[in-house]
């Protein structure tokens, strides 16, 4: 699974951007489901038959990124970033754009480090002139974060694991599922880092019976880090909200019972700030009840994300179950009613 | 029952935005005693529905929304000595939280104290600045083992409040905002039985407004109402706030119009207050109204709405306080308008 | 002129209704279907026999004030309807409810500020609007609680090719919509012309959930701030530099490939474009962009300098220029060049 992660977390794919990443996706599921589609938002959906009722599985394709507002005399580019980027993690980084042109991000003298803003910031792609600068790129190109992945051991870091690392468990639960319980629609989804777009119309498109996001959550395990009873290596965990959504209580609860059936390890996460796809599936028409599974992750959104490779591996445990198990609880009743 | 007295059940009942079970329980039972049919949804609205004489395929739906959320605690970890650190769902402002009595909603409801370090320990700059809700804890007064066996991070918390009867026809709780508006809609549904009336009325107690109108967004999608109606409470007139920021308490209901009311459901409702001797105040609002009715109103192709507001003071705490007349008016405003309604109102509707 | 007619109209967001006089009775020669829905957008109806059904959007409303109480000395107390600059507001000329009541902004005058007071930002509630009232009894035979108000500003030119008046943001894109509409296509086309934008891109997602397009043309008159003590890279669009067209805003990411085409037409035919270089606020593409199983969609805008303020100003080649993309643009789609 480890080739797969590295092979994954490096395609690149900012939100608006994620044709490449979508192939990598579509390349490794189309041996395994019934049917692959693109939407108008470029989600790509893969099915699997199981049964009559519908669930929904959300993992998000795409990354954080910058894109180009500007070109000045000098060929050095201005820009805007593409989802939730902090100043302060940018200097000195390197991105890419889908061309392969790497560039490197600086800013303008400073008086005072609290003056750091996103447009004291600027992108050096080696040009000397506009016209150089534009044989490589154009206003409106969108450049990703360029960094290695790298393997620990146990911890994996990469640019990206936001969210890739759920592709990754999607993919890998759809390669090992051998009797859906339901109809899965595998959503590899776009644009959730600029306000779950993707989700929102591709949950409109399946009319689902039941969504489930996979995507990854900050941790409180790291020195004076803010509370959040959240650690790496302690399971993959079942959400009870985050700022997009209230987990639907007989989702959630479904969701820790299969859990505890098939003896994974699960935390309970309470996120204060921060939204995931699931948001956007459960307010889709009528109402849809939905979940969420996370992978806790540090330094989220910036170049270097790091997860446990163990809550990777019981993920997929927990995403393979849930496909194979039929709803249980209350659950059941919202939905065969 | 009387309608004091269901207001009464309601708020003390617990409620949190995205855990409406309990007090959805209570509101279903009383409105399944005035209503043909009591349903719940898959984000948990309760929706009443009282028919009316309109016959054919598609007889007019009028959907009131009265958000029976309240905003609370959520615990999000248990301390080494079994302290509970929390979040709030929904805006709360954190100074009124300071020495409270709470309940939490573990295993099984615990009473516990929002404690302080007392005044003999503080600096003087610690006693002059706010405490962080971040900063607080709930205590419980159990052993650290017992605590982990009956709460779970996750768990709802509540302020332990009954409902206070002041002078007059005033009275004070927590979760007024916005129980008292399914109150207004119960009124409404007793009011309706004397009256005919050919639309259906499509009573809903709305989820989760407290965290962006989610509740009234789902179920208005799958009531297809004609009409939506949203009740409200609005901020009642006190010293230090400015007089054309609030409404006054006991003159009856509050009207909003502007963007986001239909034009002719405003003036429709004015003109029933008017003919039934109905004493209401009126505001004007240049945008959002912070209702479930703007989210009704880009539903689907669009829904005409209307607003309704009872003027209440001290939102957001554990005190609020309202005039009990301004919900019966309100609720009798309510029933009128509904009767009102035929089918050339509503094809009027659309001729802007 | 009908831009100078769309300029002058009084249109806040929730009172569209004397633009949506005009532009009917302007199109009726044109257009043989409307539709209107519970919000008071205005959608025009072309019905085409073959190809993709294209939803073009323009917004009507503009921002402006809705009085909200009135003094005891008979001055009015305001608040703003949609995203005003406070400090454009004073000493300026407004109109006020359905009569047009003119009206003036007051302040205090500079003899009687102190020193201080005179760097500070005048704040909305010492603010006033005067309509020569003398109690308030007197005002409250003219003027609503409730009643909306916008700023009495004349269009005019400044020379041939550049012209100035209100509401520029988004009765230009109005006036290009228009003028694409007195155009025959084989395709579908439905001109909306919609409501509330200036509040939350309230009316474009209710259109677009009952128009159900294949992929959307969103009008904008959009930010130009090529001004001294503005850095080249703020600048967001150039006056004269042709129609800007978006790559992303606040509330959405367009469509590459019809940016692709837009690109590929206006170079094609030696029209300047320009890209829209700043991302912060949105438009009604977010919504329709968002709407039922998602909406492909691009923005074309006129740049206009000084908007959402009382006096704008755009070139009218620019304008010209917008309105010719737009056009190349349909025939390309509607020939069956491009397909999505």
């Amino acid at each position: 699974m480890k080739e797969l992660i590295k092979k994954v977390v490096e395609a690149y794919g900012p939100a608006g951007n994620e044709a490449k990443i979508r192939e990598v996706i579509t390349e490794e599921v189309s041996p395994y489901v019934d049917e692959i589609k693109v939407d108008a938002l470029g989600n790509l959906i893969a099915v699997k038959r199981g049964g009559e009722k519908k669930i929904m599985f959300a993992a998000h394709m795409d990354e954080i990124g910058v894109m180009v507002t500007h070109i000045d005399k000098h060929g050095f580019l201005r820009f805007y970033p593409v989802g939730g980027l902090s100043p302060l993690t940018l200097i000195g980084n390197r991105v890419i754009f889908e061309n392969g042109t790497v560039g490197v991000i600086s800013n303008e003298k400073l008086e005072a480090q609290k003056d750091l803003t996103l447009n004291k910031l600027f992108i050096d792609i080696g040009a000397d002139t506009k016209e150089q600068a534009l044989e490589k790129v154009n206003i409106g190109d969108v450049a990703a974060i360029n960094r290695e992945y790298v393997d620990l051991g146990k911890r994996l870091i990469s640019k990206a694991m936001d969210d890739r690392i759920a592709c990754v468990i999607l993919i890998e639960a759809l390669k090992k599922v051998t009797k859906p319980a339901y109809d899965i629609y595998a959503v590899f989804t776009t644009q959730e880092e600029v306000g779950l777009r993707g989700a929102r119309v591709a949950a409109y498109g399946i009319s689902p019976d039941l969504g489930i996001a996979i995507d990854v959550t900050r941790t409180g395990d790291t020195p004076e880090s803010a509370t959040m009873d959240v650690s790496l290596g302690k399971g993959p965990t079942v959400k009870i909200r985050d700022s997009s959504l209230l987990c639907t209580p007989s989702v959630r609860r479904y969701m820790e019972d299969v859990a505890k059936a098939n003896g994974i390890e699960y935390q309970l996460e309470v996120l204060e700030a921060g939204g995931t796809d699931a948001g956007a599936i459960q307010l889709t028409k009528g109402g849809i009840p939905a979940g969420v599974m996370s992978v806790p992750c540090r330094y989220i959104h910036t170049a270097s994300e790091m997860i446990d490779y163990n809550d990777v591996v019981n993920g997929v445990k927990l995403i393979t179950a849930i496909m194979e198990t039929e709803f249980t609880g209350a659950l059941s009743h919202y939905i065969t009613t | 029952m009387d309608t004091k007295e269901f207001l009464k059940q309601i708020v003390e009942g617990t409620g949190v935005s995205g855990y409406e079970t309990p007090v959805a329980a209570l509101i279903s039972k009383t409105f399944a005693e005035v209503a043909d049919e009591v349903r719940t949804d898959v984000l948990g609205n309760v929706i009443a529905c009282k028919k009316g004489e309109g016959h054919g395929k598609d007889p007019i739906r009028i959907m009131v929304a009265s958000h029976m959320d309240e905003i609370g605690l959520m615990v999000t970890k248990i301390d080494e000595r079994g302290f509970l650190k929390f979040t709030q769902i929904g805006g709360i402002d954190q100074r009124t939280l300071v020495s409270q009595e709470v309940r939490v909603h573990g295993k099984k409801d615990l009473l516990g104290i929002i404690g302080m370090k007392p005044p003999h320990l503080l600096s003087p700059d610690e006693r002059n600045s706010a405490i962080k809700m971040q900063d607080m804890v709930i205590d419980l007064g159990l052993p650290l083992e017992e605590v982990k066996s009956l709460v779970s991070v996750g768990d709802m918390v509540t302020i332990n409040r009954n409902f206070i009867q002041l002078a007059g026809d005033f009275a004070a709780a927590k979760a007024m905002d916005d129980r008292a508006a399914v109150a207004v809609m119960y009124e409404c549904l007793k009011e309706l039985a004397k009256l005919r009336h050919c639309a259906d009325f499509y009573a809903v107690s709305t989820t989760q407004e407290e965290v962006g109108s989610r509740g009234a967004m789902v179920s208005t999608y799958h009531v297809e109402p004609h009409i939506g109606i949203a009740i409200d409470v609005c901020h009642g007139e006190m010293p230090g706030v400015p007089e054309q920021d609030t409404a006054p308490m006991g003159k009856g209901p509050n009207l909003a119009f502007g963007a986001n009311i239909h034009p002719k459901v405003y003036e429709r409702l004015v003109d029933v207050a008017k003919e039934n001797n109905i004493s209401y105040t009126i505001d004007p609002v240049p945008a959002g109204t912070g209702t479930d009715a703007w989210a009704m109103q880009v539903t689907r192709a669009g829904i005409p709405t209307g607003l309704i507001s009872i003027p209440l003071r001290y939102m957001h705490t554990s005190v609020e306080t309202l005039s009990l007349a301004d919900v019966k008016a309100s609720g009798k405003l309510l029933a009128l308008f509904i009767a009102s309604i035929d089918s050339k109102f509503v094809e009027g509707l659309l001729c802007y | 002129m009908l831009l100078k007619k769309l300029s002058e109209a009084f249109g806040p967001s929730g009172l569209e209704g004397e633009v949506r006089n005009i532009l009917t009775e302007e199109l009726a020669p044109f257009v043989n279907e409307w539709t209107r829905d519970a919000l008071g957008n205005l959608i025009a109806v072309k019905p085409g026999t073959r190809g993709p059904k294209v939803m073009l959007a323009a917004h009507m409303d503009e921002c402006g004030l809705m009085i909200s109480s009135i003094d005891r000395s008979g001055l009015l107390c305001f608040r703003k309807v949609g995203g005003l600059d406070d400090r454009v507001l004073v000493s300026k000329y407004v109109v006020i409810g359905p009569k047009k009541i003119p009206g003036v902004i007051g302040a205090k005058a500079i003899h009687l500020q102190r020193p201080e007071e005179r760097t500070q930002v005048i704040p909305l509630n010492g603010l006033y609007i005067d309509i020569g009232a003398k109690s308030k009894e007197d005002a409250e035979r003219l003027i609503k609680l409730g009643d909306y108000a916008v700023f009495g500003t004349e269009f005019g030119h400044l020379s041939d090719t550049v012209v100035k008046g209100k509401a520029f943001d988004d009765r230009s894109g109005c006036a290009v919509l228009a003028e694409v509409l007195k155009e025959q296509y084989s395709m579908p086309i439905y001109g909306a012309f919609t409501v509330q934008e200036e509040i939350g891109l309230r009316g474009a997602g209710v259109a677009a959930y009952a128009i159900e397009p294949d992929l959307a043309i969103v009008l904008e008159g959009t930010t130009c701030s090529d001004l001294p003590g503005s850095l080249e890279h703020g600048f967001c669009t150039g006056m004269g530099e042709g129609p800007a067209i978006t790559a992303m805003d606040a509330s959405v990411i367009t469509d590459k490939r019809l940016v692709n085409e837009l690109l590929r037409l206006a170079k094609e035919n030696n029209i300047p474009v320009q890209f829209k270089r700043s991302i912060t606020g949105g438009s009604d593409a977010g919504r329709i962009n968002q709407t039922k199983a998602g909406v492909p969609v691009v923005v074309i805008s006129v740049p206009c300098r000084y908007i959402h303020s009382p006096v704008s100003m755009l070139s009218l080649v620019d304008f010209e220029n917008t309105i010719k993309l737009v056009k190349l643009f349909l025939e390309s789609i509607d020939k069956g060049g491009f397909a999505l």
